[in-house]
């Protein structure tokens, strides 16, 4: 009895101490989601904080007299002489407009340098389409260059006016005043490949490369994964050399990503003769790099059908293959698919393999096929955070955004189709 | 029965992409090379593209010695037409090329561009001398104590160095060997550095070359990869680093790091262009004659780039920090251009 008891005693003494150790230790866990919710965040606000204003764009509207004279230009329909003509003298009339008191040769060049490259272009294309227009005064909207841009959209902050001189930042000043300056939303970004300028870059090339790299990736890489799973499970016999396959595959999957990419630089490119930069050759390395994930999702899909299922096809004398494509596969499609979009959202972002195939690159035409040169998102983001100027800061983050949304979106997608045809048994 | 169409479809869909044409013709000019000069060759290829009526070329910065390589491999539509490099070819890169049947090479020398050691506006600004870049930074030093001797670098303060100098750690990012600017860096400022001292100087080449080449190893000096953006945003962050890397870099970001004057004198074009700066190096690219007429818009680029408009004293590429050739020397190159005349190996 006195010994029960005294047990009882130590009991209810140690239950304090227990009681607090459990605490403790749901406080470690709450601390450590707290740590990663916390990363997070900082990542997000740090992202969101730089990258918001990559999505304004900075437009200058002026009334341009198209005078011939002035461009040395009679005929706009002469390819010579269109060659030979000036197409900024127009741009800084325009802008003389408001700033007359400009003559210095000096003066005038700082002054047409409030607007972007693309602006003598812009005339150009207008006047090669339009011949009838020359000789007449045309509204046209350009867009500032990039240090006018980070000028305006950062007024408040003295960080980001270092590469104007004070003379030109008065002129900002005066132009967003009269309203001739103003900021809107940024469809260029949306519209346009790379370009050494920030005001005129756009992600949409690399959207697309990132887009017809993953069809190639999903092209191989998923037929190939599947039927590799299905044969090792439903149809290899169990022994020394199907164990050593597997142990492959799982080493494979482990594999560094730029191991890969030398792989492909060496067969595909090397051996094959492909073109370097293309996204047939970036999507055949990151099929090699996702295929290893696909098998093992996939033959762990196809484990957890119950063998009643097969069982029970077998019974009503269903083949072998029949079993396989009528009930196995089928059953087993979601969690193949879900292995299938997150080896997907690995490989869209990866870059390291891409490196070798040559597909870090400046590269300003949007692509149009499986063969035209091309980057990926997280290149583009990798390019413009590596540029000097300013204005490729913002950009870079907005990329980053889109990648992410990108990422976000290919993972829920995941996670929806787990939860809408996952059976459980 | 659906599913059994899809995987069959899905499959001949990746059968045909997984077979290729071997070696295309190629319409878009491939350049690689320096990550110096890319920023350069970017504005010039964006330009050219918008401006005439070819595909813009497209550009890989893989460093010069990088460039070099891939452009040496051979001739043929999968190997670049251009490469860029921040230091002159070597006579061996030459042979390389030769070997491999890359014979006529055009050499353009385009500019100038200066290395500066910058550090945080935050932090004192540095007045260092060659001498005392290499004693910093290098991996065998003379021994302080005296003596013609060598000894491994024993120095972790600037102010072991000389007292005059600020009492922090040695913290120096630098880019890896596969890049130009290193390249430079070693040959110009710690060969400067390291031929201050006699019996070095009295050495025999080869030897000279492993002693005052050799970076250290053991900490102070830090790869920071090809991206000079990286190390710039770094010294913004910590005000005891300091940094190596191209001039232009230092002209974009003025308003959060500042350059250390290298023996007295500070770097800014004019002291750059006359060589008054003792770190200043040329900037080239290169031009495989063989795949002009096949590529189409080699020479078109070239032609650009070499114009007045692009590289002139007025150029929109000094807007971008490039520092132009005196005009003697650009009317030289740009005729070279024109005619695409070829090195001959023997002025390496």
């Amino acid at each position: 009895m006195t010994d029960q008891r005294s047990q009882a005693e130590i009991v209810r003494q140690s239950l304090k101490k227990r009681y607090r150790k459990e605490k403790r230790f749901r406080f470690y866990g709450i601390a450590a989601i707290a740590v990663a919710l916390m990363s997070l965040v900082i990542l997000f606000t740090d992202i969101i904080g730089k990258g918001y204003t990559g999505f304004i764009k900075t437009t200058i509207t002026l009334e341009v007299p198209l005078d011939g004279e002035a461009m040395y230009l009679d005929d706009p329909t002469d390819k010579d002489q269109v060659s030979m003509a000036d197409f900024q003298a127009p741009v800084l009339a325009a802008l003389q407009q408001y700033f007359p008191e400009v003559t210095e040769r000096a003066d005038q060049r700082e002054l047409s340098r409030l607007v972007g490259s693309y602006a003598s272009n812009q005339v150009r294309d207008l006047l090669e389409g339009n011949p009838q227009l020359l000789g007449t005064t045309q509204t046209m909207e350009f867009l500032v260059h990039d240090t006018v841009s980070v000028y305006v959209k950062h007024a408040d902050n003295p960080a980001y006016s270092i590469r104007l001189t004070e003379q030109q930042q008065a002129w900002v000043d005066e132009l967003v005043g009269k309203g001739v300056v103003e900021t809107s939303f940024n469809d260029v970004f949306f519209s346009r490949g790379d370009s050494r300028e920030p005001s005129n870059a756009g992600i949409l090339g690399a959207i697309i490369g990132s887009v017809l790299t993953m069809v190639v990736t999903l092209v191989i890489a998923f037929p190939v994964g599947v039927a590799a799973a299905v044969y090792l499970e439903e149809f290899a016999p169990q022994n020394k050399f199907t164990d050593f396959i597997e142990v492959n595959i799982n080493n494979l999957a482990a594999v560094p990503s730029i191991i890969f990419g030398l792989l492909g630089l060496a067969v595909f490119i090397g051996l094959f003769g492909m073109p370097r930069s293309v996204p047939v050759v970036g999507g055949l390395v990151l099929a090699l790099m996702t295929l290893p994930t696909i098998i093992i999702s996939s033959r762990a899909a196809i484990k957890s059908v119950p063998p009643s299922i097969r069982e029970a096809a077998e019974g009503i004398g269903a083949s072998k293959m029949q079993v396989v494509l009528h009930h196995v596969v089928p059953l087993a499609m979601p969690g193949m698919m879900t292995g299938s979009i997150i080896g997907m959202a690995q490989a869209l972002g990866e870059t390291a393999p891409l490196l070798l195939i040559g597909m870090v690159a400046f590269i300003v035409e949007v692509p149009d096929g499986f063969f035209s040169s091309a980057t990926v998102l997280p290149v583009q983001i990798y390019l413009w955070a590596s540029s000097a100027e300013q204005g490729f800061v913002e950009l870079a983050s907005a990329g980053i955004m889109i990648l992410l949304t990108f990422m976000i979106t290919m993972n829920a997608l995941a996670i929806w189709l787990r939860k809408r045809l996952e059976r459980r048994w | 029965m659906k599913l059994k169409a899809a995987i069959a479809s899905v499959a001949l869909a990746g059968s045909i992409a997984a077979v290729s044409t071997p070696a295309m013709a190629r319409d878009t000019v491939n350049i690689v090379g320096s990550s110096t000069v890319y920023p350069f060759a970017t504005v010039v290829a964006e330009r050219f593209g918008r401006n005439t009526d070819f595909p813009t070329p497209k550009l890989e910065s893989t460093g010069s010695g990088g460039g070099l390589k891939l452009f040496c491999a051979g001739i043929g539509t999968q190997h670049p037409d251009i490469t860029n490099a921040s230091r002159r070819m070597k006579k061996s890169e030459f042979e390389m090329c030769q070997s491999n049947g890359v014979k006529d090479i055009v050499e353009v020398k385009i500019g100038a561009d200066g290395i500066v050691i910058a550090n945080s506006k935050d932090a004192g600004k540095m007045d260092l001398s060659l001498k005392q870049v290499f004693l910093a930074l290098a991996k065998e030093v003379p021994d302080p104590k005296g003596g013609d001797k060598l000894v491994a670098n024993p120095y972790e303060k600037w102010s072991d160095i000389d007292s005059k100098l600020p009492a922090t750690e040695i913290n120096v990012m630098g880019p890896p060997p596969t890049s130009g600017t290193r390249d430079a860096f070693v040959e110009i400022a710690m060969e400067g550095g390291c031929k201050t001292f006699d019996f070095i100087k009295a050495m025999d080449k080869k030897e000279m070359k492993s002693v005052c080449h050799s970076m250290r190893e053991d900490g102070p000096f830090v790869e920071a990869g090809e991206n000079d953006n990286l190390i710039v945003q770094r010294l913004a962050q910590d005000k005891d680093t300091l940094g190596i890397f191209g001039y232009s870099f230092l002209m974009e970001n003025s308003s959060q790091i500042q350059a250390a004057t290298i023996n007295g004198v500070e770097p800014t074009p004019e002291t750059i262009a006359d060589e008054d700066y003792p770190v200043a190096r040329s900037l080239f690219f290169y031009i495989k004659n063989a795949h002009v007429g096949v590529v189409p818009g080699i020479k078109e680029y070239a032609e650009e780039f070499t114009s007045e408009g692009a590289w002139g004293d007025n150029g929109y590429l000094v807007d971008v920090g490039l520092i132009p050739n005196p005009r003697k020397t650009r009317m030289d190159v740009a005729k070279n251009v024109r005619k695409l005349k070829p090195m001959t190996g023997n002025e390496l």
